[in-house]
């Protein structure tokens, strides 16, 4: 009976002991997450200009109605879901390759997992950068392999004709990403059971079948995980488009179009609504994709 | 399926002709990089695969104080970002991973929500807040903006570690009376080495990369960070064709992220899967 007592006093305090420890962090995500947020979607009813943030007016829905009548907009949600499922799938299936081929027992694969990290690891302005300067029309290497080749005759614009940028930006994106995707599959590939192989191939099982029955429904979770990640960052896309086609209107994604319509055009409102939007979009997705793949027990794992 | 030893021997030959390809598409682009950053006036123009071994282009960036100081203000950034994501994390992990106490869970899923959180949709929001501290255009408004992503990630991964270990390495010390900072720095810290190593690996690496905010929150140029400065290198300023300037830049960058990437290689998978995977 005393021992129960002290052991609720103790749980008492230890609670009072966790909410204190926990101050900091909550008061820190609060002031730079919640409450931005918050202010956000309040700025997107009102007529606020960037310049004196301090003096608006509600508007009601105004800025909503301005955003879903302008075509760039429409133009900038096709561009960023078109490129979120181009480049996230593209990234999977390589992924998955490339995993499955670091998996095998071979000598060399600690250096092939330090080589891929690589790309991961720098800056996408670096990366965007670089591919600039080897799919340069008339000095990068790309179109000078290609004419030696004898593919093509004159330097092709890569970044600058339309019908290519936006392939262009996937295909480094891809570059970027991929090994993301491959570390998160190996990780998932790490931990399945040896012991089901060796039975299988007792059993006489062909390794293809092996990969469609065994290692694609144990792998499916891990996979589900890591292209959530994916989605969440293609849905956000900025840098890579911004470095490598800042003006093209064909491969604004939604996370540009907001930044100009906030900080150049300095119209706080309607950047703001730009800005909810996304925010609902991605939200949205999000919860879909959760719900489809049943990650929330994976995800919090409770 | 017993194969043959021909058949083993092409196996292998295939597995590593697979891994030459995957590593030339990979390490490709960075030897050109480097190739070009060392190739002197014009002939970075002319294709040809060897490079000079001329450094003008370094002297050129590096005789550049703007460069430099945006390297300095990278690195003060990303090492304050490590430092103070780190310290508050580990008092919440401590919190979430060994306390039960109600409210856990819902604390828990805010941290993940806010992880998921679009940098964008905090943009305008965060842009009155950093003002309003009288942050705008100082170091001090990116490591306080940086914090949306280093923070719920590092608690999450701090806290699955500490789940991880078992209960009664504290429980003598609770019941003699030691006080929680005191557990945390005297027990828990020594043995979270390897975690704090990768979330602070990862914390560094997303700081020195981040571009949105660095480019959204400071005005000018002895203020930036270096992603900033190498995407605002123009044609249409100083260089003409800067491009073996940009490429001597880049190179600055990112040897050191490439040493931490093939020194630490273990520690950030493992912080990469641990906030994936179990996170």
């Amino acid at each position: 009976m005393a021992t129960g007592a002290i052991r609720i006093g103790l749980n008492a305090k230890r609670a009072r002991t966790a909410w204190l420890f926990l101050a900091p962090s909550l008061l820190v995500l609060f002031a730079v997450a919640l409450w931005p947020l918050g202010r956000t979607f309040l700025f997107s009813f009102t007529d606020a200009f960037l310049t004196e943030p301090d003096i608006y007016a509600y508007i009601g829905l105004e800025n909503y109605f301005t955003l879903f009548e302008d075509p760039l907009w429409w133009q900038s949600v096709r561009n960023t879901l078109y490129f979120t499922v181009v480049s996230v799938s593209i990234e999977t299936a390589l992924g998955l390759a490339i995993a499955l081929l670091l998996n095998a027992h071979m000598s060399g694969r600690g250096f092939m997992r330090a080589v891929i990290l690589i790309p991961w690891s720098i800056p996408v302005v670096v990366s965007a950068r670089m591919w600039q300067w080897m799919l340069h029309d008339q000095f990068g290497i790309l179109n000078h392999v290609l004419k030696l080749m004898g593919v093509i005759d004159h330097g092709i614009a890569w970044t600058a004709n339309p019908d290519l940028v936006m392939p262009v930006i996937i295909a480094v994106d891809v570059w970027i990403t991929t090994p993301f995707m491959v570390l998160l599959i190996l990780a998932g590939l790490q931990m399945l059971p040896k012991s089901i192989y060796e039975a299988a191939s007792i059993d006489g099982v062909s390794e293809w079948r092996q990969f469609t029955a065994l290692t694609l429904p144990l792998l499916a979770p891990s996979i589900a995980v890591a292209v959530l990640f994916r989605l969440l960052d293609a849905l956000r896309m900025f840098d890579l488009s911004f470095v490598l086609s800042s003006n093209s209107d064909d491969t604004k994604t939604v996370s540009i179009y907001a930044r100009e319509v906030l900080v150049n055009f300095q119209d706080m409102g309607v950047g703001s609504a730009a800005s909810a939007a996304i925010f609902l979009m991605i939200a949205v997705v999000t919860a879909i994709y959760v719900t489809v793949f049943r990650l929330n027990r994976k995800l919090l794992g409770v | 399926m017993v194969r043959s030893a021909t058949g083993r021997r092409l196996h292998r030959i295939a597995i590593y002709g697979l891994f030459a390809v995957v590593a030339l598409y990979t390490l490709f682009p960075f030897y050109w990089m480097i190739a070009s950053s060392l190739k002197s006036g014009q002939a970075i123009f002319d294709v040809t695969f060897l490079p000079d071994l001329k450094f003008n282009n370094y002297e050129a960036i590096l005789s550049d104080g703007v460069f430099l100081r945006s390297l300095l203000n990278s690195l003060v950034v990303a090492a304050s970002v490590v430092a103070l994501s780190l310290g508050l994390a580990i008092a919440a992990a401590y919190a979430l991973g060994r306390i039960d106490f109600r409210g856990r869970s819902p604390i828990m899923f805010l941290f993940l929500a806010v992880s998921m959180f679009p940098q964008i949709a905090l943009l305008s929001g965060l842009f009155e807040m950093i003002r309003w501290l009288g942050l705008y255009n100082t170091l001090g408004s990116l490591i306080f903006a940086y914090m949306i992503f280093t923070l719920p990630f590092n608690i999450w991964v701090l806290t699955t570690f500490m789940r991880s270990l078992p209960r009664q390495i504290e429980e003598a010390a609770i019941m003699d009376g030691c006080s929680p900072l005191r557990i945390v720095r005297c027990i828990f810290l020594p043995m979270m080495g390897p975690a704090l190593i990768s979330t602070g690996l990862l914390a560094f690496i997303a700081s020195w990369n981040e571009f949105l905010f660095a480019l959204t929150f400071i005005l000018t140029d002895e203020n930036r960070t270096v992603p900033v400065a190498i995407a605002l290198i123009s044609g249409s300023s100083r260089y003409e064709f800067p491009y073996g300037a940009i490429m001597a830049a880049s190179t600055i960058v990112t040897v050191p992220l490439i040493v931490m990437a093939l020194l630490f290689q273990k520690y950030i998978v493992s912080g990469l899967t641990a906030g994936a995977v179990k996170g």
